[in-house]
């Protein structure tokens, strides 16, 4: 059986071999109801997700724009737990069809349910990658340990800010794939992507072959486009997360992941 | 107290943190990657700047000149003759200018984020202390200066609200989760995060992510230096008992620091709140079931949180102490039982804060009268050839609305 960091790589060489970056949404688990984002989640699947990123909401969540902080803390209200997050990624697994999942949470909720139980709670339920996004490789020994035991991928951000020794240690000790953060800022839509993105992109790439995958900022179909044609990942969360709210939300959020997975063809 | 044996075995605090921001178990650096450049670069900035003598001559006549220190030593004979036991000194901080001790930090990290070529300032205020002192140091070196505060905040500390905009500063409302501290320091990071290039976030207290908490534990020794020399001016021997609040700990780690190396005993007081059963409060030390160690703004400490590692909301009367992380270099402290950590109530700081203005005709911030309440708990255990120091941190003019506002309702 194949672990959770072969699940990864296996699903970024399939998006390759049909010419595509791989399409990640990313939805809060939790949002707006419990059940509600179950159906979101599976909405995203069903629109064609290469990989599904699912958010552990946490009360202070300082790397997310207005949009994801709202999400998580109406999420919250709703009284989701790390405990619940296993339960709802392993609901969602139980279906016949489904991508790779991948969690994304700040780590104190994580030290708290306890770095190994939570881990074996991933494989269990069957993520099979984290994305922690105040924590650095400096302080991610203890919970790169627990992974490996449990083969989860730990995915590492690399930022337009990080120096080339920077971009060399992210590389060596990410899993899966490589978390490329497009913008110096937080998450949440915006107009234009940064003008230095392809640079910044190649730069990563001199130094890495793992699959690279872009996210912050990204909201439309051109956006999604260039970013498919320099990257081998294209992830979206906040304008997901906006065209979740309405009462159409199901079909919205399959409707653009679909519409997502057609403009990230290289072409 | 320790012996004199454990104190050599202890001289922990000359060589930590560590290289990697660590002060035992406590420290570290949970940022963004974003931020991680940034703080390497801060470290050595920092370094660079420590051992230039142009940049510690450049601090000092300010603060001599500009800040008014040394900040006196002052005997409080009237509060020590009520309380019977021990003679009780308190350090002046709420002389220094701008009114609390939070001018030491903000000029010392100003001046670094000149050298390293920042000119716009970002901090967060809870009291509004640390926001008035910073918006003091931008003015003072013709910088931007932003402030990031908790609407809950705002209301209770209005009069430095409008200090800040008299300063020239730029006031940010935060409306998101608690409306207090924790959640003006989250703004205040974002912000940093999408202006790092241009940026320097100017941390008011002992945490966040390495290197603040030894940048601003160096920057606010000058108390504990000072008033070690000047209690031995007065007195001829060191003092028996240091004490000092502790919110995120800076004014606290300022005072104790000079002293770890001495046989003297030191208590830290967190804010109780309403008490510790009621679970309203901000007392990280005191309440084992919610103060545990997690992580939190960048930095490995101990947390109030629930049992889901969810930040539990705070309280207290002191906008100041009202955190839910206390720095990590006081957790390590604690853990090496060097410094004992206790509580004082809402009630108790306001029974202190009334006494000393009318024992003593002096004003102080309702965060120092936790301090001056343990004070007065300890001074009548204590001989009449034993001292106490208490670090005033700041002055109470800000405090006035909440204090006549109690006094009203009662």
């Amino acid at each position: 059986m194949m672990d959770g960091i072969e699940h990864i790589t296996a699903a970024f060489a399939q998006a390759k071999r049909e010419n595509r970056a791989a399409v990640i949404p990313y939805l809060p688990l939790g949002y707006p109801q419990p059940e509600r984002s179950l159906a979101l989640a599976e909405a995203a699947i069903d629109g064609g997700a290469d990989l599904l990123e699912l958010g552990i909401p946490f009360s202070d969540p300082l790397a997310d724009g207005p949009l994801i902080q709202q999400a998580t803390h109406t999420a919250l209200q709703q009284g989701i737990t790390v405990a619940r997050c296993l339960e709802m990624a392993k609901k969602l697994r139980k279906r016949e069809i489904s991508p790779p999942f991948v969690f994304m949470g700040y780590y104190n909720p994580i030290l708290a349910y306890g770095v190994e139980e939570f881990c074996r709670g991933c494989t269990d339920a069957g993520v099979d990658g984290l994305i922690v996004p105040d924590l650095p490789p400096e302080e991610g020994k203890e919970l790169e340990g627990a992974c490996q035991e449990q083969g989860i991928a730990l995915i590492y951000l690399v930022a337009p800010t990080s120096p080339p020794e920077r971009v060399r240690l992210i590389s060596e000790r990410s899993q899966g794939f490589i978390y490329l953060v497009s913008v110096t800022g937080i998450t949440g839509p915006r107009d234009q992507l940064p003008s230095d993105l392809a640079a910044f992109v190649h730069r990563v790439q001199m130094i890495t072959d793992k699959p690279l995958a872009v996210g912050f900022g990204i909201s439309s179909y051109p956006q999604a486009s260039r970013v498919a044609k320099l990257a081998d990942g294209v992830i979206v969360g906040s304008e997901l997360l906006r065209r979740a709210q309405g009462n159409d939300g199901v079909a919205q959020v399959r409707a653009f992941v679909a519409g997502l997975r057609r403009a990230a063809i290289k072409g | 107290m320790p012996n004199k044996e454990n104190i050599e075995d202890t001289m922990y605090h000359e060589t930590l943190p560590d290289p990697r921001g660590y002060f035992g178990l406590y420290g570290g650096r949970y940022v963004p990657e974003t931020l991680m450049s940034t703080l390497d670069e801060l470290e050595n900035a920092y370094q660079e700047a420590k051992a230039d003598p142009s940049f510690h001559q450049e601090l000092d006549g300010l603060l001599a000149n500009y800040v008014g220190r040394p900040t006196p030593l002052y005997f409080a004979r009237n509060l020590s003759k009520s309380c019977g036991g021990a003679k009780i000194y308190l350090k002046r901080e709420d002389l220094a200018h701008s009114g609390a001790h939070k001018i030491n930090n903000t000029l010392g990290q100003a001046l670094l984020a000149r050298r390293m070529g920042k000119h716009r300032l970002v901090a967060e205020t809870g009291a509004g202390q640390h926001g008035v002192a910073t918006a003091t140091a931008a003015a003072l070196l013709g910088m931007e200066c932003v402030i990031y505060m908790g609407s809950a905040d705002m209301a209770r500390q209005a009069p430095n609200v409008d200090r800040m905009h008299l300063l020239g500063g730029t006031v940010r409302e935060v409306n998101t989760g608690s409306r207090t501290l924790k959640d003006a320091i989250n703004e205040a990071i974002r912000d940093w995060v999408s202006n790092v290039r241009s940026t320097y976030y100017l941390l008011g207290s002992a945490l966040g992510p390495h290197p603040y908490p030894l940048i601003v534990r160096d920057f606010q020794t000058v108390i504990g230096r000072e008033a070690r020399e000047q209690i031995l001016a007065a007195e001829g021997h060191l003092p028996d008992l240091l004490i000092a609040c502790v919110g995120g700990g800076s004014n606290s780690i300022g005072l104790f620091h000079p002293f770890l190396d001495d046989p003297v005993r030191m208590i830290g007081v967190e804010a109780g709140g309403r008490g510790i059963e009621t679970g309203k409060h901000a007392a990280r030390f005191a309440d084992p079931r919610r103060g545990r160690l997690g992580v939190l703004h960048g930095t490995r400490t101990y947390v109030l949180q629930d049992a889901d590692g969810q930040i539990l909301p705070t309280h207290s009367i002191s906008a100041g102490l009202d955190y839910p992380a206390v720095g990590p270099e006081h957790s390590y402290l604690r853990d090496q039982t060097r410094v004992k950590y206790t509580y004082a109530t809402d009630a108790e700081a306001l029974d202190a804060f009334h006494t000393l203005c009318r024992m003593e005709g002096i004003i102080p911030a309702l965060e120092s009268a936790h301090a001056v309440a343990e004070a007065i708990k300890r001074a009548p255990k204590l001989g009449p050839d034993q001292v106490i120091i208490v670090n005033l941190s700041g002055r109470g003019d800000k405090d006035l609305d909440t204090v006549i506002k109690i006094m009203e309702a009662e």
